[in-house]
């Protein structure tokens, strides 16, 4: 087995703690990182998967720059997101349950 | 040759113009509304007037365009199409006065008179129909324009019915649009014509063409009231009475009725329909309708829905006579499209009258009421000895020819439906005419006055005007322009080999 | 001429994004009245273009694939552009007057505008798998900023499910990318199809199809990954819901038919197509019931989006294993059903949007007494209705009309059960709003009476939806432009 595809077994792994994070982890934040780890994990998967027989291809690697500078992009709004959410509320995870109560006016006047 | 393609496009489109600027105007522009509503029906009567002249001289009226790829939007005038059209451009003229009268001062005008117009729009669409696409694309309209003038009221009790009505004709409409689909799927994108299109088709499609014209009944019985499917049309009474005038006697019973014709002798001909066997069960379904209809109108109390179920049981007469074959219950059947349509509309117009004017909504309130509205109930007695079938009065000639059409084939068990039909149209009906002139007064809790009249003369007129008609359609019934000797020139067409 | 038109469409909004960044709700507006109105020339310009001299490929700044950037200009692109053109003018001028422009947050509400349009764009004329990609994200994070726009929590919680929801769904789908790459070393839409259809041995592609498919499901909102959509385009403003539910999910599904036609169909197996196709009527089936239940006009609205997108699913069986004019048929009636669903939601989204604001409360029951004073507002509301319920004349009717044929002449019956019960359940639901505003209850006037330019927007798209329907053939006629093989 070559190293490449050593990193996108590994890449593979990865996505799958990272989609377990995300469903089993409550706090917003963990589910945020969780998603980070899928993101890396599938640069990961881009870039090992590619394999030319003189060295490393280069285009992922210029794909994942751009995908990352997207991931920061995410990430950044899901913080942005989450810390305000936790200003409103005091909660730190989406409740299930919504109160009826206050629901029926549109965000017009809010 | 222009000119001729145009002039079914303009027939439409003065009706939807006229719903596009009514339903703009603010609701006290009441003169403005007025003017353009009998305008455009005059127009439309003018328009419908050419075409019939053209059609009886053998001019082709019909344009065609590609609107999916596969199917055409065609507008064709026959004389099968202007039989319809003929009958729902006089009788809107009728209605719009009527309605004018009964609305005055009433909410919510501009929106009544909009899906009005566009209801009369989509009938017209209905008559010019070429193909069943089109057909079907008119005959949706129909469904929802018609719904606003249901629960116009806005009452529960109207807005129940609405619910009904819609998911009524909204599943039949399903079960046309399956129907089409499925035809389309055999046989390709196939326009009317007059001895119809499928008589060469191939052996094994037989039992799937079978299949289709149960669909296509089906879906087209609904507002036809074919029983069983006829349960949304008594509930509909809630309506204001120009609109039951219209839903019973020009829009939308009769669109089913119609399509069912169409489909009877312009898609499969009459031949073939025979040949396949269907129209049997269909002449049977028709029967059974006649006689439940009149059983169920004994029994209601209530004048507008003793009108209603006297509706399922007449308009069946029409499919009766498309299941008859041979020239002569064909043209019994047709003949009562326009029949049936005038004599209905005149008794609608009378119940509306009384409802106005007296506050008249059940029938043992009508004692008396002859003497306090004489030319109403003169209107009204008229029509109900039409509907008996009391010579010379139109309905006379209906029966009379589907009787001689029937028996001219073999089929005497339609005389006998004839006769039970016409005892109880008779057992219903003289028993309001009893009242009306026999018995004396009934102390009305509200009564109106309009000037010298019995009533407002908008909606005096109306009826007067259609009663007169129910007799004249009866004593000239030989002249040309008749509705029987229209009748007779679409017959003898369908007929050709 | 092309260079100017491409670069107008893609340039402009990102640019009108950046600099209504510096700029107050008010000048924001100004300037976007101005960018729409450069958008429609531009996208009426190209349409010109390829109507006369048919598609081409366009290399941005000369660059090559696949490091450049490669789009692709056809009849089904340039539909969409205008499209997109269309719908968003008329949620923007919406918008426009719509939000109260003193809110400090407000002024967002612009650049986030412009990202999405500049996104949208960038996806459908995409030629490449990495770029639709980026696309797509460009489309949800501004998706997800508009949703939030407003900060309440119940905002921001639809706001943040949302985004987890599509950001995994891109993930999966930028798995699937790395998959096909991995296999083929090609990024290029065109040049993956063209080797799926000669390589033998192709292992990955088909996980990455399903990868693809998944992520782009999630992304669409498909039963049952369809948990994230009522919630966010209930809670968003009314415009905002209206771009969400008429354009940003078709954007996804955009990606997974071309993704399916071109290279998919190949590598595909019938239970693959009949399980999206399952899936589909499903969420036809329970999207319009759960529509009829809902006691909140907007959520009534969004479960309508739900059951709407299942009819776009029926492509996957109807095109795979059928005879060509079948799947051609199927292929019609689904850019149909896309174009009048994004008109008509657009235009019920911003009707119930003006009716809210006229009862002051988002409530069904509220509505009682409406059609007398506010006519103008449910009719639009009708007439949009008219066309979800697939009812003539409306492009919903066409869409239907064209999936039922594809059904009947491949023999999958099932599918035409699905269209019937679903047009009458959709029947339901819009006639339950219809009754409630038709009841009466008393004479008074309590009301209060939108802007007069945000009926006319929601009128406007309603009226467009009917148009597609009495003019099938043409729009259809666009699609099917000729594409020349410049290359």
């Amino acid at each position: 087995m070559s190293t490449p595809l050593l990193y996108a077994l590994t890449g593979a792994v990865l996505w799958g703690i990272g989609l377990m994070g995300l469903i089993g982890l409550r706090h917003l934040l963990r589910k945020l990182l969780a998603l980070n780890l899928i993101g890396s994990a599938t640069f990961l998967i881009l870039v090992g998967l590619a394999q030319h027989h003189n060295g490393p291809d280069p285009v992922p690697q210029a794909l994942v720059l751009t995908g990352i500078v997207v991931s920061i992009a995410a990430t950044a709004l899901g913080v942005v997101l989450i810390r305000r959410y936790f200003h409103l509320t005091g909660r730190t995870e989406l409740e299930s349950e919504v109160p009826e109560a206050g629901r029926d006016e549109e965000g017009h006047s809010g | 040759m222009m000119q001729q393609a145009l002039i079914p496009v303009f027939a439409l489109l003065c009706s939807m113009l006229a719903a596009a600027i009514i339903f703009t105007l603010p609701e006290e522009r009441q003169r403005l509304r007025t003017v353009i509503n009998l305008l455009a029906a005059l127009i439309k009567v003018a328009l419908v007037g050419v075409m019939t002249w053209g059609v009886l001289n053998e001019r082709d009226y019909g344009l065609s365009y590609e609107i999916l790829p596969g199917v055409s939007f065609v507008l064709q005038a026959d004389a099968l199409a202007m039989m319809f059209a003929g009958l729902s451009a006089v009788l809107w003229l009728l209605t719009t006065i009527y309605a004018v009268g009964y609305l005055e001062g009433s909410p919510n005008r501009s929106r009544f008179f909009g899906f009005f117009s566009l209801c009369v729009a989509s009938t017209m669409g209905i008559a010019l129909a070429g193909n069943l696409f089109t057909f079907f694309l008119f005959y949706e309209m129909l469904t929802l324009s018609t719904y606003p003038l249901v629960v116009h009221r806005g009452t529960d009790k109207a807005l129940r019915a609405g619910r009904n009505y819609i998911m009524y004709t909204l599943s039949g409409g399903a079960a046309l649009l399956l129907g089409i689909i499925w035809l389309q799927g055999l046989v390709g994108d196939i326009s009317f014509q007059e001895t119809g299109q499928l008589k060469d088709v191939d052996e094994n499609l037989h039992l799937p063409l079978m299949l289709v014209f149960g669909l296509l009944v089906a879906g087209l019985g609904v507002k036809a009231a074919l029983f069983p499917l006829h349960g949304w049309l008594p509930q509909a009474m809630v309506a204001p009475a120009p609109v039951s005038a219209l839903l019973h006697a020009v829009a939308v019973v009769k669109a089913g009725a119609f399509g069912i014709v169409r489909v009877v002798y312009d898609l499969y001909g009459i031949e073939f329909a025979t040949l396949l066997g269907v129209l049997e069960p269909l002449g049977w379904l028709a029967a059974f309708t006649i006689v439940y209809g009149s059983v169920r109108a004994l029994s209601q109390s209530d004048l507008k829905r003793r009108l209603a179920y006297s509706t399922v049981s007449q308009v069946s007469y029409i499919v009766l006579g498309a299941a008859v074959f041979g020239p002569v219950g064909t043209v019994g059947g047709l003949v009562h499209l326009l029949h049936q349509g005038i004599m209905k509309i005149t008794l609608f117009f009378c119940a509306g009258n009384y409802a106005e004017t007296l506050g008249i909504h059940k029938v043992q309130e009508l004692n008396g009421a002859g003497r306090r509205m004489p030319l109403t109930s003169a209107a009204f007695t008229l029509a109900a000895f039409g509907m008996i079938g009391a010579p010379p009065l139109a309905g006379f000639v209906t029966k009379w020819t589907l009787g001689s059409g029937a028996l001219n084939v073999g089929m005497e068990w339609v005389v006998a439906v004839l006769l039970i039909s016409s005892m109880l149209n008779a057992a219903y009906f003289l028993p309001v005419i009893h009242r009306l002139w026999f018995l004396s007064e009934y102390e009305w809790s509200y009564q109106r006055r309009w000037g010298r009249l019995e009533t407002h003369s908008w909606l005096l007129w109306p009826p007067l005007v259609t009663a007169s008609l129910t007799l004249l359609a009866g004593l000239f019934a030989v002249l040309p322009f008749s509705p029987l000797s229209w009748a007779e020139l679409i017959a003898a067409r369908e007929y050709l080999p | 001429m092309s260079n100017w038109l491409m670069a107008g469409l893609l340039f402009t909004p990102l640019a009108l994004a950046t600099v209504s960044l510096l700029l107050g709700f008010r000048q924001g507006r100004a300037l976007s009245w101005l960018g729409m109105l450069l958008q429609l020339l531009v996208s009426v310009g190209l349409w010109w273009l390829v109507r006369h001299e048919g598609g081409f490929y366009y290399t941005l700044a000369g660059w090559d694939a696949p490091l450049g950037i490669e789009l692709r200009v056809d009849g089904l692109v340039v539909t969409f552009l205008l499209l997109t053109t269309l719908v968003a003018s008329g949620c923007g001028i919406h918008a426009g007057f719509y939000l109260e422009p003193d809110r400090p947050w407000q002024r967002y509400f612009w650049p986030l505008y412009w990202f999405l349009w500049a996104g949208l764009n960038t996806v459908w004329m995409g030629g490449d798998l990495f770029n639709l990609y980026v696309g797509l994200e460009l489309i949800t994070l501004s998706a997800v900023g508009l949703v939030a726009l407003g900060g309440q929590a119940e905002a921001l919680r639809a706001a943040l499910r949302y985004l987890l929801a599509a950001l995994l769904g891109s993930l999966a789908y930028l798995l699937g990318v790395a998959l096909v790459y991995g296999q083929f070393g090609t990024l290029s839409l065109a040049d993956v199809a063209g080797q799926v259809r000669v390589s033998e041995h192709a292992l990955l592609m088909r996980p990455a199809l399903v990868l693809m498919l998944v992520g782009l499901a999630l992304k669409t909102a498909l039963f049952p990954l369809h948990g994230w959509l009522p919630p966010a385009h209930g809670i968003a403003k009314s415009p905002v819901s209206a771009l969400l539910s008429a354009l940003v999910v078709k954007a996804s599904f955009y990606i997974a038919a071309r993704v399916w036609l071109e290279a998919g169909v190949a590598v595909a197996s019938q239970w693959m197509a009949q399980l999206l196709g399952v899936l589909g009527a499903v969420a036809i089936i329970w999207g319009s019931w759960l529509a009829l239940c809902q006691p909140r006009l907007k959520q009534v609205v969004a479960y309508s989006s739900v059951a709407q997108i299942g009819y776009l699913f029926l492509l996957f069986p109807l095109t795979f294993g059928v005879e060509a004019s079948v799947s051609l048929h199927a292929q019609q009636g689904i850019t149909l059903q896309v174009i009048s669903h994004a008109l008509a939601k657009a235009a019920m989204f911003l009707a119930a949007g003006n009716l809210i604001l006229a009862v002051g409360s988002n409530r069904v029951e509220a509505l009682a007494g409406v059609s007398h004073f506010l006519p103008f507002s449910l009719f639009s509301f009708g007439l949009a209705g008219v066309s979800l319920m697939g009812l003539p004349p409306s492009g919903g009717f066409a869409a239907k009309w064209m999936l039922l044929q594809a059904s009947m002449a491949s023999g999958q019956w099932w599918w035409i059960m699905v269209l019937a019960g679903g047009g009458l359940l959709s029947a339901a639901y819009v006639f339950r709003i219809y009754k409630a505003s038709f009841l009466e209850r008393d004479e008074q006037d309590h009301f209060y009476h939108p802007d007069r330019r945000l009926e006319v927007a929601a009128m406007l798209l309603a009226l467009a939806s009917l148009g597609v329907g009495v003019s099938g053939s043409q729009v259809l006629s666009v699609m099917a432009m000729p594409f020349e093989e410049v290359q």
